[in-house]
């Protein structure tokens, strides 16, 4: 049954350094106070897994908390680059990243391999590219009609990190839109935390959504506007403006750095870190 | 650059999108990227191809934006499609099941064999600049039924060899996807600024079609490689009035919804 904490003590207890973590959501729903909450508790040598890596994982590798990173499209979407990704992999600051990259096929195969317990996802692909000398994956041969598929093997996170609308008191978790990776990622993970908008009652089904019942999750917290700058289906919208404004504050260590202390380090949670953003006439 | 057209001025971007679009047909199943070959699919939505389906790798099926998404997840293509099904299936269900007929790229580097590279410009462990790597471009590469790539043209873009090959496009020439066991055609159009690049038997892409007021010249001093010239070039019919409105709209469109901050 899944324990409806505070975000801070679901991150205090659930990860610990040194953890493969894969903060998910596809464009919608990405987890950003809890990755804040992973800088503000200065977690270290972490092996981040995300497709997408966005915002989130620039600002957690910018402040050093990743000693790794598994992946399949690093870059601020509709705008460029992930600068602070880049000068790690450029430049090896703060500190040197590993990559380990993928296609989004492999990594959906390898979420979904994870989700049913099985030590391999297969497709169609990888074959005759680059990735093959860059990367974790191997050959299998169908038992029954002989073709040649790609296997890679599965995601198995210590720790699985996703955002959702909404859960009950009880714990059980919905989310609705577009729903991306995260059943898979809470399923492959030995732990897992979910945020949400809010508590209800009681959920009310929804065309297309996701429920995640509470004995699959270990933690919930109430994190509202916990997806931001990303977007909630049904609560807020995605906020355009913050990720163009992200590459220059992103392009400079030093910006960079100083934007971090003021809105997430000296911020204590999700809604502080709201407020200084509105206080500071930056895009919120 | 611009031209002339029945009074109308253009850009070089605005007839690379127009060319793009008259390439998707009605019915045509699209999976698109953002950027470039977005504008062009919603350009084709909006005009000759209604019915044209547009899927994004997020898991939106039958999009219809009405303005242009700056990510291949904002909310507005989840609102408007037919169906809304998750990451793995998109891309096992869908793409590698055999169910889209034009897979709509952009890239980096792209070379004579139409293979793409958007994963890093110089070595890969002392890379130049890193770029953002796959995403789902390899399995679109792999599955779709044919591929159709947007780039505007020069010698940096189009290279005689690929820093970095994500994406199989015509791998080595013809029978080379046989051989890697890739059951989508490749790459069947290259569009570009200057005009439209098309494969010979052989897998290399040639120069077939001309934009109004290019050269051969042009495009050959754009290219990375000794640029083959079919015997015959076409030259691509101006945007008509409709087709500029259309894709001037949808600018205009997406501007005003980003100034009112959605």
């Amino acid at each position: 049954m899944a324990r409806i904490v505070s975000l801070t003590d679901a991150v205090s207890e659930l990860v610990e350094d040194g953890n493969v973590v894969a903060l998910e959501g596809f464009t919608h729903l990405i987890p950003f106070a809890a990755g804040h909450e992973l800088v503000r508790q200065g977690k270290r040598d972490l092996t981040l897994v995300r497709m997408t890596p966005d915002l989130i994982y620039d600002q957690l590798i910018g402040m050093g908390c990743a000693r790794k990173l598994v992946f399949s499209w690093g870059g601020n979407p509709g705008v460029g680059s992930l600068h602070r990704f880049r000068d790690a992999v450029e430049h090896g600051w703060p500190a040197p990243l590993e990559i380990e990259e993928h296609s989004h096929a492999g990594m959906a195969a390898a979420y979904a391999a994870g989700a049913a317990n099985l030590p391999f996802g297969m497709l169609r692909g990888y074959v005759g590219t680059d990735l093959v000398d860059h990367t974790r994956v191997a050959w299998v041969e169908c038992p029954f009609t002989g073709e040649r598929l790609a296997a890679v093997q599965a995601i198995r996170p210590d720790v699985g990190i996703v955002h959702a609308q909404q859960a009950d008191e009880a714990g059980n978790v919905q989310l609705w839109g577009i729903t991306g990776v995260q059943k898979e990622t809470v399923l492959a993970s030995k732990r897992s935390i979910v945020t949400v908008e809010e508590v209800v009652p009681e959920l009310e089904h929804r065309p297309g959504g996701v429920v995640l019942p509470s004995w699959v999750v270990d933690a919930v917290a109430v994190a509202p506007g916990g997806a931001h700058p990303s977007y909630a289906a049904g609560y807020y919208h995605r906020d355009n403006a913050f990720y163009e404004a992200w590459e220059p504050i992103s392009r400079d260590r030093d910006v960079f750095a100083e934007w971090m202390k003021r809105h997430v380090l000296e911020t204590a949670d999700v809604e502080e870190y709201r407020e200084s953003i509105r206080g500071a006439g930056a895009p919120a | 650059m611009s031209a002339a057209t029945s009074g109308a001025t253009y850009t070089a971007d605005e007839m690379m999108a127009v060319a793009a679009a008259r390439r998707l047909g009605e019915g045509t199943v699209c999976f698109v990227g953002i950027g470039l070959p977005s504008r062009a699919a919603n350009l084709a939505r909006a005009t000759h191809a209604p019915s044209c389906v547009l899927i994004y790798e997020s898991g939106t099926i039958g999009a219809k934006p009405i303005h242009l998404p700056l990510s291949i997840g904002d909310g507005e293509l989840a609102e408007t499609a037919d169906s809304v099904v998750s990451v793995p299936e998109i891309f096992s269900y869908w793409l590698q099941a055999g169910r889209i007929d034009v897979g709509f790229l952009g890239a980096a580097q792209i070379d004579r064999f139409g293979n793409l590279n958007t994963t890093v410009i110089g070595g890969y462990d002392d890379p130049k600049v890193r770029l953002p790597g796959a995403g789902g471009a390899p399995e679109i590469g792999v599955s779709a039924n044919e591929i159709f790539v947007m780039l505007r043209q020069s010698p940096r873009a189009f290279v005689e060899r690929l820093d970095f090959r994500t994406t199989v496009g015509n791998g080595d020439g013809a029978g080379s996807r046989e051989r890697l066991g890739y059951p989508g055609r490749g790459v069947t159009v290259v569009v570009t600024d200057i005009g439209i690049l098309e494969p010979a038997q052989t897998g290399e892409l040639v120069l077939t079609q001309l934009h109004p007021g290019r050269t051969a010249e042009e495009a050959r001093e754009a290219t990375g490689w000794s640029l083959k010239v079919a015997r015959e070039v076409a030259t691509t019919e101006p945007p008509t009035d409709e087709e500029l409105t259309a894709l001037r709209a949808l600018k205009t469109t997406t501007e005003e919804n980003a100034a009112n901050g959605r």
